[in-house]
């Protein structure tokens, strides 16, 4: 009966505010634009803040006047980082909701399996995940603004082939964000006139990794490159101080957020990583372009949410901003917003300067990461 | 030589855990003819609750460390009480899967409580760590190796010495006739789950320190323990150390020696070659015969 009742209601609510909408001055239609993210789940590090910082950048945009007098109106589902239920996410973005575009998803295998639905559908997609495989090769409908791995690993080697550093040993987590990072650290090494004298992998639940350790130490590398995100890279840090291994250690991005330095505590003094800018805006130099727009975002963030700021939310904030952008005197028009897009040139976001063309879908250059140092718990730019 | 050493310093203390771990197995089903699949989530309680008590209450560790079994004992008691009591008709493969139900919703309910980022904990002691020969050996895995030989030397007094641990030994042969002799014998199996439970907390606060504690820690620890218990012949406390004392060094030895991606293959591998030609463990009794 309780349902029947329910329902009745909701009808009556649904009347109500149908009859009621069209006499309401609301000036031009609103336009949707959708979001998938993995708010839940094992990956909400990344979707929760993607979430947050979209609809802090709406709130912004619509603040401002909106786009060409549309407010803007998002709407966004959870995919809990399960590709089908991203799929089922993306289904209903385009057919229910008809948004004119899509900001996520937060992964690479959830932003692949929604690419095929949304190229159907000709909804344009800015995906929030690094894997170069999304826009490689370039399709015209999607895009994305995190940065590829390459751009990681070209930071590294360019700070190791400085340091005079020949040979090294990697240590890679065993899974596809460890496998993308050894790929790429394999293919570019000889680029850099590097050799890689061992590579080991560790398990993403590993408890103890001295036994890589020792087999890397024997190997004798003059700096050991670990690629994983927390914990495991915490523990590696630690049985690196405890072994008195004294090579420099260097850490992928995966592990760039405030957590690690808490886990890894006073182990993590002199590990050198490459991050987004985010991290250490304020040793920025005055002219950077970019230092304007992460001070923007961080105070408002944090004003906004009170939680500590990190570089992921940053991707969901520069796609709705890239999108309101494109957006300009399109009416709404798919196919013209991605278009618009491709034209973007020199727009300055939270991860970096970016500037697309009909090749590159991703945007960004050399300058999306710098190298820091952590000093007494403290991320240190390098120069 | 130097990588030798540093391997067995690595395999024994994963190991030592491994086999604390297994011994919590082992011990339930010796007494109530159960495998109880939550068993790696206790450990993951013990080591969070460890670190709640220790860095979030500022308790004395010994305190903490106490505390903590003493939650994840309760957390054992619980689940018998609540969960396995009152099944109808307690055929093992249904107790079996409610243990699996079991493990589901701690993890959950952790996850609500702890949140889902890993935390860390100070080690027990602060020494530097130990060279031998070139390699490190780190004070926790004295503590480690020490304490878990402390637990089964108890374990093995208590049995043998104590009333109650020869009840309980009763009730595990067979659970009619020590009822007959005046045996409690639900008190004894819900025992047996309290001191089940407490021995994967004391496996999870060993490991605390070593590691990075999270949520969902206890799948892998769980594996891992009841593939050393399967090795070292389930029933047998011996055999529980001995399996994972065998599995922590034979990891070790296939990371130093094959490769870091067959880690945990050498050790699903063992236990495949154990149970194919020695189904019974390579500790445990042929007679045994519960299902």
């Amino acid at each position: 009966m309780r349902t029947a009742k329910t329902t009745i209601f909701c009808a009556l609510a649904a009347l109500v505010i149908c009859t009621l909408l069209p006499g309401m001055s609301w000036g031009k239609e609103p336009y949707k634009i959708g979001g998938i993210f993995s708010i839940t789940g094992a990956s909400s590090f990344l979707g929760d803040p993607e979430k947050k910082s979209m609809e802090m950048a709406i709130d912004q945009i619509n603040a401002a006047g909106g786009i060409d007098g549309h407010m803007l109106e998002a709407v966004i589902y959870d995919d809990e980082g399960d590709p089908t239920k991203a799929v089922l996410a993306a289904q209903k973005l385009t057919s229910k909701d008809e948004v004119i575009a899509i900001v996520g998803p937060s992964l690479t295998p959830t932003s692949l399996a929604v690419i095929p639905v949304i190229e159907k559908a000709g909804t344009p997609l800015i995906s929030c995940a690094a894997g170069i495989k999304i826009t490689e090769p370039v399709k015209p409908l999607v895009y994305k603004t995190a940065q590829n791995d390459v751009l990681a690993v070209q930071a590294i080697f360019n700070h190791i082939k400085k340091a005079n550093i020949k040979k090294i040993g990697i240590l890679t987590v065993e899974n596809a964000f460890g496998e993308s990072g050894k790929e790429q650290l394999t293919a570019q090494a000889p680029k850099f006139g590097i050799e890689i004298v061992l590579a080991e992998t560790f398990g993403a639940k590993d408890t103890d990794m001295t036994a890589q350790l020792a087999k890397i130490r024997a190997a004798q590398p003059e700096a050991i490159v670990c690629w994983g995100t927390n914990p495991g890279p915490a523990v590696i840090s630690k049985n690196v101080v405890q072994m008195n291994i004294k090579v420099p250690l260097y850490q992928s991005h995966g592990v760039a957020s405030p957590k690690f330095i808490e886990l890894a505590e006073s182990a993590a003094d002199g590990i050198l990583l490459p991050t987004g800018k985010i991290l250490v805006t304020e040793q920025l130099s005055e002219t950077d372009s970019q230092k304007k727009v992460l001070q923007g975002y961080t105070t408002e963030f944090q004003k906004r949410y009170s939680m500590p700021v990190g570089g992921f939310g940053g991707y969901a904030y520069d796609g709705t901003h890239l999108l309101a952008a494109a957006l300009k005197g399109t009416e709404g028009d798919k196919a013209k917003i991605a278009a618009n897009v491709e034209k973007i040139n020199g727009f300055p976001g939270v991860t970096g300067t970016f500037t697309f063309t009909p090749t590159d879908h991703n945007g960004l250059g050399d300058d999306a990461f710098v190298m820091v140092v952590i000093k007494d718990g403290k991320w240190q730019l390098l120069k | 030589m130097q990588e030798l050493i540093q391997y067995l310093f690595s395999g024994i203390t994963n190991g030592a855990v491994y086999a604390v771990i297994a011994l919590g197995f082992s011990m339930l089903y010796s007494s109530t003819g159960l495998i109880n699949f939550a068993h790696g989530e206790f450990v993951m309680v013990g080591a969070l609750t460890l670190i709640s008590l220790s860095k979030g209450l500022n308790l004395p560790l010994p305190v903490a460390f106490a505390g903590s079994v003493a939650i994840t004992a309760a957390a054992g008691l619980l689940l018998e009480r609540l969960a396995i009591r009152n099944v109808r008709k307690p055929h093992p493969i249904v107790l079996v899967i409610i243990t699996v139900g079991a493990s589901i919703l701690v993890r959950g309910i952790a996850m609500l409580c702890w949140g889902k980022d890993s935390l860390n904990c100070p080690p027990y002691s602060n020494h530097a760590p130990i060279d031998v020969a070139g390699a490190t050996l780190l004070p926790q895995s004295i503590w480690i190796l020490a304490l878990t030989l402390l637990v089964v030397i108890g374990l093995h007094v208590f049995h043998k010495r104590f009333l109650t641990g020869r009840a309980m030994l009763a009730t595990a042969i067979s659970r009619k006739a020590a009822g007959v002799v005046g045996i409690p014998t639900d008190i004894m199996v819900l025992l047996a789950f309290a001191m089940s439970a407490a021995m994967g907390g004391i496996g999870g606060a060993l490991i605390a320190p070593i590691s990075m504690s999270s949520f969902d820690m206890g799948m892998t620890l769980g594996l891992k323990g009841f593939c050393a218990a399967m090795i070292g012949g389930l029933g047998s406390s011996w055999g529980a150390i001995f399996g994972g004392l065998l599995l922590g060094v034979l990891e070790a030895l296939g990371v130093g020696f094959l490769s870091s991606g067959l880690k945990d293959a050498s050790a699903f591998v063992l236990l495949l070659l154990i149970l194919y030609f020695r189904p019974t463990g390579l500790m445990g009794k042929a007679t045994v015969q519960r299902f």
